[in-house]
C-alpha cells in the first residue's frame, strides 16, 4: 500500500472533524482507523470560499516533508480539483532557491517550516498577499504584518531533559548559565528553530543582552549536535543531561519507538524568553500563474481539516480557531510566549554573525 | 569546448555574487581567522583522506591484479564496491551506532572508506594493463620480493596514482555528507549554511572561490607529481601477465583486505539490515522503484553523455598534449571541487534565466551531472589512453588506415577498460550524488538518494533503511559488472 498508515491518519482527523462538527465539543480522542471517506466532503471551506474558481495545477515548495503533508495535498487536490505538483526540501535550502530564482521562480505556493524563511521570501518582495478570508481564520500574531505569508501550525521552544540526571529542571534559560551545568547542554547551532530563538533572544534583550547571555553559555560547554533530534536522543541516552528543542521533538520520539523508550520530558518555560513560538506557515508567489489554485491550496492549511491533521501528527499546536490541540501539550494559551513579532525573526544573517562572534557557529 | 563551459558557467555566477558587496567585502572575507581556520581543517582532512587512500589501494589493487591472493578475483569486485556506500549514509550508520565518532576522526574514517576506490579502481585497471617484462627483470636480478614488485608496479602506475588521489582529495574537499554528519566544520558544511536560507550567498560564494583556488593548486601539484613519466608500454601488455606468488605476505594482504571490507562495506550493510528489521518499512515497494527508476534513468543517461563528452578529451591529454588541450582538462577538475551545493544554486541561477524550458526538468539535471563528473571520467579514460603505444597508430597509419579508423580500430578497443570503468564511475557518482538531485530534479520526482536523506535528516530508520538498501544493492551492481569484467 502507498502510504496507507498516513492515509488512515488523515482520513482519521478528517472524520474528528467531522464529530466534532457534529456534536460541538472538543472530544479529540483517537480515531478509529474505520472510517468512511463520505466525512471528507463535509470539511471543504465554504463561505468567501477562495476555491470558488479555482482549478489547474500548483507547484509547491515545501518545507515541509513528504511523509507529513504528501497525503494533505492529495486530499486537497481530491476535495478542490486543483492538481498539486510539489517539490520537497529544506526550508531554507528552498527559500534560498526562490531567492535565486528570482522573479522567474516556477513556484506557486512557498509552504515553509518557519517564519525566517518565509520572511527571507517576503523581504525580497516575492510574495502577494494571502487572501483576507484565509487570514482572519489565525490571529494575526502568527502571520506576517504585511499580511503575505500566514501562519499554519505553531511551536514552542522547551528545554528537554533526563529525569535520571536532572531532578529539577530549570524554569528559565537565565539558569542554563550556572557552572554546574557545564558540558551538560545539547544544542543545535545550525538548526533554524534554535536560530531563530537566538534571533527572539536578540529583539527581547538587545544586541548586548543577547551577546551576554550567549557568551555565558557558550562559556559552558554546551555540546553541539546536527539537528534537534539527534540532541533530543542526546538527552534521552543520557549523553547530555538537557538541551534546547521544539516541544515536539519528544512526542515524535514516543510515537515512533513506544514510551518504554522514552525516559526524556519536557520542561516548558512560560513567561520565559526561551519559551518562544515560532511557526510553520506558506505564502502566494507574486507571480504565480495561477494565483486562484494558490490563494485555495493557502487557505486549505489552516481548514479544519489540514488543522486537525497537523495537530495529531506532528503535535505542534493548531492556529485556526476551534481546533483542540494534542492531548499530552499544556494548553496553548498557558505558554505565555515572549511578545515577539514574528516578522523580526528575518534577521538571521545577524543572528549567525553573532553566533560566530561568541563561538558558537561556525561562519 | 561544450563541456568546459559547462564546467566554468557555476563559475562565472560565483564571481558574480562574491563581488556583489564590492571587492573590499571579499578582501574582508577572506583575510580573517575563521576562513584561514577552515582552510587547515579541511586541507587536513583531504591530506589525511588521501594519503590512507593511497596506503590502503597500492597493496590491495596490486595484489588482486598482479598476485596470486586467493579468491583474488571476488576480493577485486568487493573492494570496489564501498564507491556504492553514499559519504551521508555510511556517516550515519557509523554515528548512530556511536555517537563519539563526530569530529575529525569519523569524518577522517567514513571518507577514507567510502573514496578510497576513487584510487583504487583506476589503479587495478592500470596494473591490469602494466608489462610483465619489468617484473621479470627485477626479479631476474634479485629484486623480486614483493614489496619491491608492488612499488615498481605502482611507480609505473605514477599518473594514475596522482590522478586518484587528486580525485580522492577534491572529494573530501566537496564532500557534504559526511562532514555535515560528523559535524566537523569543514568548508562545505559552512558554505551550505551560509547558502542555505539564502541569508549570506556573498560568504558562500567567497567560501567557494577559495575552495576553488584550493582544487587549482591540488591540480597543478597532480600535475607535476605525474611529471614527464613515461608510462607507455609494449604491445605485449595485452598479455595477461602470470600472477606474482605471495607467500607469507598472503596473511598480511588478506588481512588488510577484510578490514576495509568490513569497515567501509560491511559495517553499514549491518546497520541497514538492522534498521530494516528491527524498524520495518514505511514506504511501499511502489515508493522505493519509483526512486530507483529516477536514480538509473538519469545517472544512466548521464554516465553515457559524460563519458562521451570525456573521451575526445581523454584521448586528446593523453595523445597529443598540447598547451590547449591541457587547459580544456584542467578546467573540468575545477568544477569537481565545488561543493555540488554551489553547482547546484549556480544552475538553479544559469537554469531559469538561460534554460527556462528545461529547468526542472531532466536535461538540466543531467547537464549538471555532466558538468560535475566529467572529471571522473576524464581521469579514467585519459590513463588508460596514456598507456597505448604510441607506436601502434603510426603502425596503423603506415598500413593504410585513416585517422579516425585508427582511434575506432586500434585506440578504442585498448581503452575499453577505461571507458567501461568510467562510466560505471559516472553513473554511481550521479547515483549517490546529493545537492544537485535535491535542486535540480525535476519537480514531483523523486531518487533514492533524495529519498534517503529526507529520512535520515529526521532519524527514521524505517523509511531510510528501504531506499539505504536499494541504493547499495542498485550501485553495486554497475560497480560490480564494470570491475568483474576485466
Amino acid at each position: 500500500m502507498f502510504r496507507s498508515r498516513r492515509l488512515v491518519s488523515l482520513t482519521g482527523a478528517l472524520l474528528v472533524v467531522g464529530v466534532v462538527a457534529s456534536c460541538g465539543g472538543d472530544d479529540t480522542s483517537t480515531p478509529s482507523t474505520d472510517t468512511s471517506e463520505t466525512t471528507a466532503t463535509d470539511t471543504v471551506p465554504v463561505a468567501g470560499d477562495p476555491c470558488a474558481d479555482a482549478s489547474g495545477s500548483i507547484t509547491v515548495y515545501s518545507g515541509r516533508s513528504e511523509s507529513l503533508v504528501a497525503d494533505l495535498y492529495t486530499q486537497f487536490t481530491a476535495d478542490t480539483g486543483v492538481a498539486v505538483e510539489a517539490r520537497y526540501g529544506d526550508s531554507g535550502e528552498l527559500a534560498g532557491q526562490i531567492l535565486t530564482e528570482g522573479s522567474a521562480t516556477p513556484a506557486d505556493v512557498f509552504f515553509s517550516q518557519d517564519a525566517g524563511a518565509l520572511g527571507a521570501v517576503s523581504e525580497a518582495g516575492l510574495f502577494t498577499t494571502v487572501e483576507a478570508s484565509t487570514l482572519e481564520r489565525v490571529p494575526a500574531e502568527f502571520s506576517s504584518t504585511t499580511g503575505d505569508w500566514i501562519g499554519a501550525s505553531a511551536r514552542v521552544r522547551v528545554l528537554v531533559y533526563n529525569p535520571e540526571l536532572v531532578s529539577a529542571p530549570p524554569t528559565s534559560i537565565d539558569e542554563l548559565l550556572d557552572p554546574s551545568w557545564s558540558g551538560r547542554i545539547g544544542f543545535a547551532p545550525t538548526n533554524a528553530s534554535w536560530q531563530s530563538f537566538v534571533t527572539g533572544l536578540r529583539v527581547i534583550r538587545g544586541e548586548d543582552g543577547a551577546r551576554e547571555w550567549l557568551t555565558a553559555f557558550a562559556a559552558n560547554d554546551p555540546v553541539a549536535y546536527e539537528k534537534n533530534g539527534a540532541v533530543r536522543d542526546a538527552v534521552n541516552a543520557g549523553e547530555v543531561a538537557i538541551g534546547l528543542v521544539n516541544h515536539y521533538y519528544l512526542y515524535e520520539k514516543i510515537a515512533a519507538e513506544g514510551a518504554d523508550a522514552v525516559v526524556a520530558e519536557n520542561q516548558y518555560l512560560p513567561g520565559d524568553v526561551g519559551g518562544l513560538v515560532n511557526v510553520a506557515g506558506a505564502g502566494v508567489l507574486s507571480n504565480s500563474d495561477n494565483s486562484r489554485g494558490a490563494q485555495c491550496l493557502v487557505s486549505y492549511l489552516v481548514s479544519e481539516a489540514a488543522q486537525t491533521y497537523f495537530t495529531t501528527t506532528t503535535f505542534e499546536y493548531p492556529l485556526a480557531e476551534g481546533v483542540a490541540a494534542f492531548e499530552s501539550l499544556p494548553a496553548f494559551d498557558e505558554l505565555d510566549p515572549p511578545a515577539i513579532d514574528l516578522s523580526d525573526l528575518l534577521s538571521i544573517a545577524e543572528t549567525q554573525e553573532l553566533l560566530a562572534d561568541v563561538g558558537l557557529l561556525t561562519l | 569546448m561544450l563541456a568546459a563551459v559547462a564546467s566554468l558557467a557555476p563559475l562565472a555566477y560565483l564571481v558574480d555574487v562574491a563581488f556583489d558587496r564590492g571587492a573590499n567585502y571579499l578582501w574582508d572575507e577572506i583575510w580573517q581567522r575563521r576562513t584561514f581556520d577552515l582552510v587547515v581543517r579541511s586541507a587536513v582532512l583531504a591530506a589525511a583522506v588521501t594519503a590512507a587512500s593511497v596506503v590502503i589501494s597500492v597493496p590491495l589493487a596490486w595484489a588482486v591484479m598482479r598476485s596470486d591472493m586467493r579468491a583474488r578475483r571476488v576480493w577485486r569486485v568487493v573492494l570496489a564496491l564501498p564507491l556504492a556506500v553514499p559519504s551521508y549514509l555510511a556517516a550515519f550508520a557509523w554515528i548512530s551506532w556511536e555517537s563519539s565518532l563526530a569530529g575529525f576522526w569519523g569524518a577522517f574514517l567514513v571518507l577514507t572508506a567510502v573514496s578510497y576506490p576513487y584510487v583504487y579502481l583506476p589503479l587495478t585497471a592500470a596494473f591490469a594493463r602494466l608489462d610483465q617484462a619489468l617484473d621479470e627483470i627485477a626479479t631476474v636480478h634479485g629484486r623480486g620480493s614483493v614489496a619491491r614488485l608492488m612499488m615498481l608496479s605502482a611507480r609505473q602506475c605514477r599518473g594514475t596514482l596522482a590522478a586518484g588521489s587528486l580525485l580522492v582529495a577534491l572529494y573530501v574537499l566537496s564532500d557534504f555528507g559526511a562532514v555535515a554528519t560528523m559535524r566537523y566544520d569543514a568548508f562545505t558544511w559552512v558554505i551550505y549554511g551560509a547558502y542555505r536560507a539564502g541569508f549570506n550567498p556573498t560568504r558562500a560564494a567567497v567560501l567557494a572561490l577559495v575552495l576553488v583556488l584550493i582544487a587549482l593548486v591540488l591540480v597543478a601539484a597532480e600535475a607535476m607529481a605525474r611529471g614527464r613519466a613515461v608510462t607507455t608500454m609494449t604491445s605485449r601488455a595485452v598479455i595477461r601477465p602470470r600472477p606474482i606468488r605471495l607467500r607469507r605476505h598472503a596473511v598480511w594482504l588478506q588481512a588488510l583486505a577484510v578490514l576495509v571490507a568490513v569497515v567501509s562495506l560491511a559495517f553499514p550493510m549491518w546497520r541497514i539490515v538492522v534498521w530494516v528489521t528491527r524498524f520495518g518499512t514505511e514506504d511501499g515497494v511502489g515508493d522505493v522503484a519509483s526512486a530507483l527508476w529516477g536514480s538509473v534513468r538519469y545517472s544512466i543517461v548521464a554516465a553515457v553523455i559524460t563519458v562521451l563528452v570525456a573521451l575526445p578529451i581523454g584521448l586528446l591529454v593523453a595523445r597529443y598534449r598540447t598547451r590547449a588541450s591541457l587547459l580544456l582538462e584542467r578546467s573540468t577538475y575545477v568544477t569537481h571541487a565545488l561543493p555540488g551545493i554551489v553547482v547546484a544554486i549556480s544552475m538553479v541561477f544559469i537554469g531559469v534565466r538561460v534554460f527556462r524550458p528545461v529547468y526542472l526538468e531532466a536535461p538540466l539535471l543531467v547537464l549538471a551531472y555532466v558538468a560535475l563528473f566529467l572529471p571522473l571520467a576524464v581521469g579514467g579514460i585519459r590513463s588508460s589512453a596514456e598507456q597505448i603505444p604510441l607506436g601502434l597508430d603510426d603502425v596503423a597509419r603506415s598500413l593504410g588506415s585513416p585517422p579516425m579508423s585508427v582511434v575506432r580500430r586500434v585506440n578504442l578497443p585498448l581503452i575499453a577498460p577505461g571507458i567501461a570503468s568510467a562510466t560505471a564511475l559516472v553513473t554511481l557518482a550521479a547515483m549517490k550524488e546529493l545537492p544537485v538531485t535535491m535542486l535540480l530534479r525535476p519537480t514531483g520526482s523523486e531518487t533514492l538518494a533524495t529519498r534517503l536523506w529526507t529520512y535520515t535528516t529526521v532519524s527514521d530508520y524505517a523509511g531510510a533503511g528501504p531506499y539505504a538498501l536499494a541504493i547499495i544493492v542498485f550501485v553495486a551492481i554497475p560497480t560490480a559488472i564494470a570491475t568483474g569484467r576485466r
